[in-house]
This record gives structure tokens, sequence and C-alpha cells, in this order.
């Protein structure tokens, strides 16, 4: 579906919570978490990923700021769709706002929370697309309210190699195993990400490596292999930014199950089980 | 008592007529996977591939393989067909050869002369004689009746699709009954409803015997109608080939004697498990055998044809029936209806591929046993063939053993019927209000000759109040022309065998419809949120509109709107309400326009939201197209304030989405299922439903 950009109806100032810089929302977000789902768009994002699709996204000063009260109430006003769904932040890279992520997260959690007629509110399901970097291990405990009020994350590995990492991406990988790390610690499930791009992250040798990478981590209770595609190109078009992956050919999704399988495989050597 | 019923649990069905009853104390609930079900036997397999072949033929020849131009059609008029009669274990066909379509001209003999010379046909001229001078239709004897002002409305496209030409339909009649009882305890017992009548010969009285007689009548023809195919259906059914077959004759008769809008099968499926659940611990029959059993069942329902004027076929895509097959569901005691037949009947789309017909149609539950929830998924994403409806909703109203007629139409099994008919344009009603009745596109005086709006910009209240007045008119005409409708439909194309087939007390729905709701809410709403200035021609008739300024449209999940949508259903249905409904009947209404929207847009001049003249409307209860700018759950959201207590006859909103919109197509979570051995093949584009137009077309008109 679409995503939709939103005007602050209320008065920020007047929120109980920390305001949040929003890019926009997708009301019936369905790729990002199980059920259908409220997904959130933060603005603002530290990586530059050469396939990001949402590169209007990557300003930190753009967006609207917007309160958490909004937001629930925009949630509230559709609960009914959302019952095997729940609610995700995506972005933009929303690690960058843990304050705002916690007291959103606090709130949809909420267990005491009560509609206008003073019925309970059942808690919402939480989901949190991340690929990590903006996690600082020397603080964790920025991120201790969030996680705390996370039921499930979507963490993005981008690139199963240092190296290709940083070319990929600009950045380099260990403030996102770090971050999948304190996850591991927390117990906080996971479904790990990998967009697959051809001749860069398609290779079984990587996907394999990216498996012996999460292998340590328990908590991981899903894999979702995503095939690249090329429909980000008109937003840098219309934002006169060149497009890194011009002349990359969009993934072919046969190979996907293969380069999933060598991912598996990873997985089982790095836990020491049968390939 | 009866050796058919020999390892069934009693009950209040031996000594009544209480199928439900019959089911509840013994059938088997599943909740097992599909693991259990047999393929396709090569005799299964050789017959479908020769209708296959008819089917391929029919369409060759535009649409129709043959058609009967002499016999007029019912339960006995013709001598047994086959497709191959060495190879089939269910039998019984329309006419004497497959496919060939039966001649119906109870409704109208002139439309079934235009149905017959569209196909390149001409009837027999004794038949045309007889129906024309000697014996008169249901169309003839509304026409008698209709008042001009009905006429014009019908004209105008104010009120669209009356059931004057073809049949009703409609109607389920309970086929599980001549499988449970026999035919000749059903005539016993409706003998014993007509020995049970006043003795004040009061119309209604008279009417009501004379019915039974007929229906009386109807079971003596299907005794016979087995004896055509060898059987003696008298007796109750011993074992499930035969409680199939039953069922089916049934339901044969039903289709032989009526060309209905709908001719719907009903919830047969817990009910033939619990005779296979006998036989399989009998030993009588193997899985495999039932599976063919219920093969070749559905490959009857797949065949089921009339005989139509492409006008109604081209609302469609295709030539759909609606033989709606309810499955599943959850019972009021908490238990799945769920069985393993459930799984066999929908097996039959892998067993024979997709089909569009007959109407698969899962009663879903959330509560329904998780491994046939994940068969229907599999099975659907297969064969994009099985329609799903909302068991938890419908249960509340009509309890656990109703069926769904046609696509939406839910009525509890042998208990309830419904008196099926057209819809309102509301939209063209809101412009009456403002010309005062006279017809925006034909310039003619239609309706009442109220006061017309008057001034440079229209005023909310006052275009209410006239709107209230018009509505009020047009439900009069509406509920007046079916109350005509129906009576001439019983008098002269009544449904004995399926009303045979009902309790005697039955509950009698009085099904209206209504078009055009998003563009009378978005009107409504321009003219109270923005200014709207109508455009008069030169003779003062408002033909356009000027809007200064925006305004809330409905679809985007905002109250100042939807509220208005809200109140115009409640409002029309009030209004119906205050009509008197033919024999008693509950009226009520449905939001169902899925296809006839282009054409009532067509007929509709300009509208006070800006929709041009000739532009279609949205189709049911949709937002108009584009105008939902704040996404999927924000449009649903604003369908989902309308009424259902008083649209319970349905409210539909077409929403179409790409697969990869609706999830993820791969394997994500560890253990979850896994899909990806399912082959996927889409056909079978979405139908509309309850959207026949059923009246004569312009010309067949039998009077």
């Amino acid at each position: 579906m679409a995503q939709q950009v939103i005007e602050a109806t209320r008065d920020v100032t007047q929120s109980l919570y920390t305001p949040g810089r929003l890019h926009s929302v997708e009301t019936m977000g369905t790729v990002d978490g199980p059920g259908i789902r409220f997904v959130i768009f933060t603005q603002g994002c530290p990586m530059r990923c050469a396939y990001c699709h949402n590169p209007d996204t990557w300003e930190v000063k753009a967006g609207t700021l917007i309160s958490v009260e909004q937001l629930a109430d925009e949630f509230e006003s559709k609960r009914g769709f959302y019952k095997n769904g729940g609610v995700t932040v995506s972005g933009g890279e929303p690690l960058l706002q843990p304050d705002f992520l916690s007291d959103l997260f606090t709130v949809f959690h909420g267990k005491a929370r009560r509609d206008a007629s003073g019925e309970r509110l059942e808690p919402v399901h939480t989901c949190l697309d991340s690929c990590g970097y903006a996690f600082d291990p020397a603080h964790p405990e920025k991120f201790e309210r969030a996680l705390a009020e996370t039921d499930l994350v979507l963490l993005d590995i981008k690139h199963a190699d240092p190296e290709g990492h940083r070319k990929l991406t600009g950045r380099s990988p260990e403030r996102i195993i770090a971050f999948g790390n304190e996850l591991a610690r927390r117990g906080v499930k996971v479904v790990i990400r990998h967009v697959v791009v051809p001749g860069i992250t398609d290779s079984e040798e990587e996907c394999e490596k990216l498996g012996r990478l999460i292998a340590p981590w328990k908590n991981v209770v899903g894999l979702e292999m995503l095939p690249y595609h090329t429909m980000g190109v008109v937003k840098y078009e219309k934002l006169g930014l060149p497009y890194p992956l011009e002349g990359v050919p969009q993934m072919d999704k046969k190979r996907i199950p293969a380069l999933r399988e060598a991912v598996m495989r990873g997985i089982r050597e790095g836990r020491g089980l049968a390939r | 008592m009866q050796e058919a019923w020999e390892g069934f649990t009693g009950g209040n069905w031996q000594s009544e007529v209480d199928v439900r009853d019959f089911i509840q104390r013994n059938y088997t609930p599943y909740e097992g996977d599909e693991s259990f079900l047999a393929g396709p036997t090569e005799r299964t397999k050789d017959l479908w591939n020769t209708v296959l072949g008819l089917l391929e033929e029919e369409r060759q020849k535009g649409g129709v393989l043959d058609m009967d131009t002499k016999v007029v059609t019912g339960i006995t008029a013709h001598p047994a067909g086959y497709i191959n009669k060495d190879e089939e274990t269910i039998v019984g066909l329309q006419t004497d050869k497959p496919l060939k379509r039966a001649l119906h001209v109870n409704g109208g003999i002139r439309i079934a002369m235009q149905a017959a010379a569209q196909h390149g046909y001409e009837l027999d001229p004794e038949v045309v004689d007889i129906y024309t001078n000697k014996r008169k239709t249901h169309n003839a004897g509304v026409f008698d009746v209709y008042k001009p002002e009905m006429r014009a409305c019908r004209s105008a496209h104010i009120i669209t699709g009356l059931p004057d030409g073809y049949g009703r339909g409609r109607i389920i009649g309970d086929y599980r009954r001549v499988a449970l009882y026999g035919v000749d305890y059903l005539i016993q017992d409706k003998k014993a409803q007509k020995a049970s009548t006043p003795s004040v010969m009061t119309e209604a009285n008279i009417r009501d015997r004379e019915e039974l007689a007929e229906q009386i009548r109807a079971l003596q023809q299907l005794i016979e109608l087995g004896k055509i195919y060898g059987f003696d259906i008298s007796r109750p059914a011993a074992n499930v080939q035969e409680a199939i077959q039953w069922m089916y004759f049934g339901y044969l008769a039903s289709v032989k004697d009526q060309n209905g809008a709908a001719m719907s099968m009903g919830r047969t499926s817990t009910f033939i498990d619990i005779y296979a659940e006998r036989d399989l611990a009998r030993g009588t029959f193997t899985e495999e055998q039932i599976q063919e059993f219920v093969d070749h069942f559905i490959m009857k329902l797949r065949m089921v044809k009339f005989a139509r004027t492409p006008e109604y076929q081209n609302l469609f895509s295709g030539d759909p029936q609606w033989v709606t097959e309810s499955i599943g569901g959850m019972g009021v005691d908490g238990r799945t209806l769920v069985t393993k037949t459930a799984f066999r009947y929908l097996h039959t789309l892998e067993n024979m591929g997709t089909s569009p017909e007959p109407n698969l149609t899962v009663l879903w539950s959330t509560r329904l046993p998780k491994a046939f929830k994940e068969f229907c998924a599999k099975t659907s994403i297969a064969s994009s063939s099985i329609q799903y409806e909302n068991d938890d909703l419908m249960r509340v109203y009509h309890g656990d053993d109703y069926a769904i007629a046609c696509c939406v139409s839910s009525m509890r099994v042998g208990k309830e019927m419904q008196f099926f008919g057209a819809r309102a344009n509301l939209a063209k009603c809101l412009l009456y209000a403002l010309n005062g009745g006279v017809d925006e596109v034909s310039k003619k005086q239609v309706g009442p000759k109220y006061r017309p709006v008057v001034g440079d910009t229209l005023d909310y209240d006052d275009v209410i109040d006239k709107y209230k007045d018009m509505m009020k008119w047009l439900a009069g005409v509406y509920v007046n022309s079916l109350n005509i409708i129906h009576y001439m439909h019983d008098k002269y194309c009544y449904e004995a065998i399926q009303m045979a087939l009902h309790d005697k007390h039955v509950h009698r729905w009085f099904a209206t419809g209504i078009a055009g709701l998003s563009v009378v809410a978005d009107s409504l709403s321009a003219i109270k949120y923005a200014k709207v200035h109508p455009i008069r021609d030169e003779n003062g008739v408002i033909v356009d509109f000027d809007i200064e300024g925006d305004f809330p449209k409905y679809g985007n999940d905002d109250d100042r709107v939807d509220r208005i949508a809200h109140d115009i259903v409640h409002q029309f249905m009030e209004y119906i309400r205050r009509n008197d409904t033919y024999r008693n009947s509950v009226p009520t209404t449905s939001v169902l326009t899925i296809t006839s929207n282009v054409v009532y847009g067509k007929n509709t001049g300009s509208t006070p939201d800006g929709r041009k003249a000739g532009v279609p409307f949205a189709p049911g209860a949709n937002p108009m197209h584009k105008r939902d700018t704040h996404g999927a759950i924000s449009s649903l959201s604003s369908v989902a304030k309308l009424p259902f207590r008083d649209a319970q006859d349905g409210i539909s909103n077409t929403f179409s989405i790409i697969p990869g919109a609706l999830g993820k197509e791969d394997q994500v979570f560890f253990g979850d299922i896994d899909l990806s051995e399912v082959d996927i093949q889409i056909e079978n584009p979405v139908c509309s439903a309850c959207d026949t137009d059923s009246s004569a077309p312009e010309g067949a008109e039998d009077r």
C-alpha cells in the first residue's frame, strides 16, 4: 500500500511524551512484521545504503514533529484491523530517537491504558525495524526502556563481510553486531533481514557467512531474504540524487530459496550442527 | 425405525422434519489435515475431460452449445441425460443432453424468445402461441398491474433490475431433506400441513392450500424424476452415494423448474459427512469412492446453465449461476461444523481444476480448526476459487444452519426465504429532490412535482428536507413495485419444489437494494462543507454544479461525511419499513451493486459531488474512485461504519490488492507453514454476485 505523510494536528509542546520526528505512516503495513500493522516511518538515518529505497528519510532535520498521543489516536481509530498485527516503527532509523521510541512503545504496550468509555485496552504488539547502527554499545542504558517494550526486532544485516558492509552502506558493522548481541542478551525476538543485491550480496559464500555471523543469537526466530528491486529509483530522481546502483538489475526471485538455504547452512555450521 | 437410519443417533429429527437436529446428533467434527484425501479416479478425469471439451465447444459456438426450443421445462419434462452413463456415479442433467439449455417460459415468453433469438434459435410457434394467448406469464402479470409511475421509474433507471423477467431466485430448498427422509415422508408431512389449515377460506388461506397442493405435486414429480434415472427416492437414502444422489435430485428438480437469478445449493457437507463416516466404518465405500461421488456431484453443479439474453450475461464476466454451497462454520455449541467432507468439497478444485461454479463459500470463523484454515489458504492460492464469509457475524443472526444464497444473502435453510429485488438509485433520487421530480436526463416529470430548490447556492438543510421527501416517495414506489412482482411470481412462476423443501411457516425477507451511496454521501458533504452552485439549463432544470472549496469525502475515515452515509442507509430503510410488504415479509436492504454501477452511472446526470453525467458510480458501498486518499484501512473503516442492522442483506466493498501487498510471499519465520509446494495459477477473476438484472429488457415485455 502507500505511505502517507500526515500533519501534526496536536500541539507537541502539550504532549506528555517526547515528540518524534516523523517521515510518514502506513496504515496497512503487511510486510514489516506479522499481521496487518500500523507502520510509523521516522525521519533521519545515519546509513547511506546503496540500495536504500527511502532516501527521503535520510535527512535528520526534515520531517514533522509529532506527538505520541496523535499516533496513538490514529492507531485506536483503526484498532480493529490490527488484531493480529500491531505497530511497527521503521525509518529512517528509529534508534536515532530512543526517547521517542521508548515513550511510543510504552504507550502502545500500556497495560493500564483505557479507551474513552473506560474499557481496558489490550496491549499492542510492538515491532522495531532497525539496522542497529544508531545503537551505542558504550551507553546501552539509553536504549534500555525502548528494548524492554519491544516484542520483535526486524534487524537488517546489510553485508556479512565488514569491508563489503562499508562499501555498501558507508559504515562499519561493529555497532550493528553489538546491537545484535544486546538483543540476544535480552532475549528479544529477532527476524534477520538481508537484502539480496545481484553482484553484491547474492553469493552463497556471503550468505553462509551471514549464517555463521548470526548463529550465536538464539533469539533469532526468522529470516527474511529481500530480493533487491529498483522501485526506489524514482525517489532519487525526485531528490536530484545520483542512484548508486545504476545499472544493477532487479534480483531474480527464483534464486532466493537457495540463498536462504545457504544462510541456514551457515547457522547450523556456526552452531556446530551438521550441515 | 427406518433401516436407512440404522446406526444414527435418534432424536427429534425422527418425529418431524428437523435436519439440524439430525446433524447435531450425528456429525463428527474434523480437526485434522488434508492427508486423508484421495485424488481423482480415472473415471472422474475422463468425465471431466469430456465436459471440458463440451465447454470449449460451447465457447466456440458463442456461448450456447444447444438450446431446447420446443419442450417447456419442468421437473419431469426430459428423459434421462448423461455425460457418459457408464462412468457417472452421480447422475442427472437439466435436459436430455449435457449443457443443453432448457426452455423456461413461466417468467416471460418474450424474454425466452429474445434469449433464443440472440443465440440463433427460434422457439416453437405453438409454445409461443400458448404462452402469449392461452397461458399467462409472470412478466405479463406484472405489466398488467404496474402503474405508469412504476414503468416511468423503470425506464428512467431510478429503480433498476426489477425481477419482472427472469426468476427472482435466492431461494434455497433444503435438499438434504430428500436424502434423510425420502420423498414419501415429505409428501405425508405436506399433506398434514394442508390438512391443518384453517377452515375459513380467506384469500391467504386459499393461497396457502393451493401452494401446498402444488408442493405436493412437485414432490410427486420429484419421485418421477428419480424413476427416470432408475432410482426410488420415495424412501430415505441408505448410503453416502444415495444421499448425494437424492439431494442432487432435489436440486436438479429446482433448476429444471426455475431460472432464478441465483440458484444456490445450501449447506450440505456436514450432512453428507454423516453418511460418509457411517459407510467408512461399515466398509461400504472407500475414501477414493466417496471422493469420486463428491467430485461427480460438484461436476454436475459446474454444469448448471440457463438460457439468458446477452445483456444479462454481459453484466458479468462469463455465465454465472451463483450455485453457492456454504462450507464449514462453527456450531452454536462451540464445536466446529468442519468435517472431512468439507475438505472433500474443496478438494474438487484440485481433482478437477478450478471453476467459478459452484460458488464454494467457506463460512469463516476465527475458531475454525487450524488445519482447515491452512487447507483453505493453500486451496485459495492454488485455485483463486473460494469465497469467504464471516460466520462469526452471521451466526449471531441465523444460528448454525444457515446458508448463503447468491453471494452474501444468508438465510436459515428450509426456514427462511427471500423476496429478492432490484435497487433504488439514490443518487438520481437526490437529483429528483433538487429538480422537483424532473428527470435530469430525459427532462420528463418522473417523480412527484415537489418544489425544486431555488437560488444560486444549495442549502444543506433545504436539500436534506427535500431529499427526505423524495426518498420517501421512491421507497413507496419501489416497495409497491416489488409487491406486484412477488405476488405475480408466486402466482405464475411459483417455486413449488423449492418451497416444498421448506417448513410450512417460512420467514420471508423482503430484500431491497440501493445504489450510488458514496455519490450521495459526498454530494451532501459538498453541499454542507463547501459551496455548491447549481447550473440550470434553459428550462430551469439543474444539469450540473459548480463547487467552490473542498469538503470531506467518504472513504477517509472522516466522521463528518461517514455519518451522512450511515444516516442515508438508515433513513432509506426507515422509509422502506413504512410500507406494507407482500406476505408480511421483513424488509432489509443491501449495498451491493458490483458491476452495474457502471450502468447506473451512465443513466445519471452530474451530481453535486463533482461527478460528471455518465461517470460510473463506485461499486457497492465503495468510496468514489480516487477519493479515498488516506490508505486502505481508512477506506475500509468508512465502509465499516455503515449499519449492518439496516443492510443485513449485505454491504459490499470491492477491494483488490496485489499479492505482494498482502504480506510476504516466502517463508519468514522458522517452522511457519510452507506454501512453496503449491502450484500457483490464477484464473477466474472475481465476478460480482447479487448484481443480476432480472428485469425484462426493452421489448421483451409480455404486455
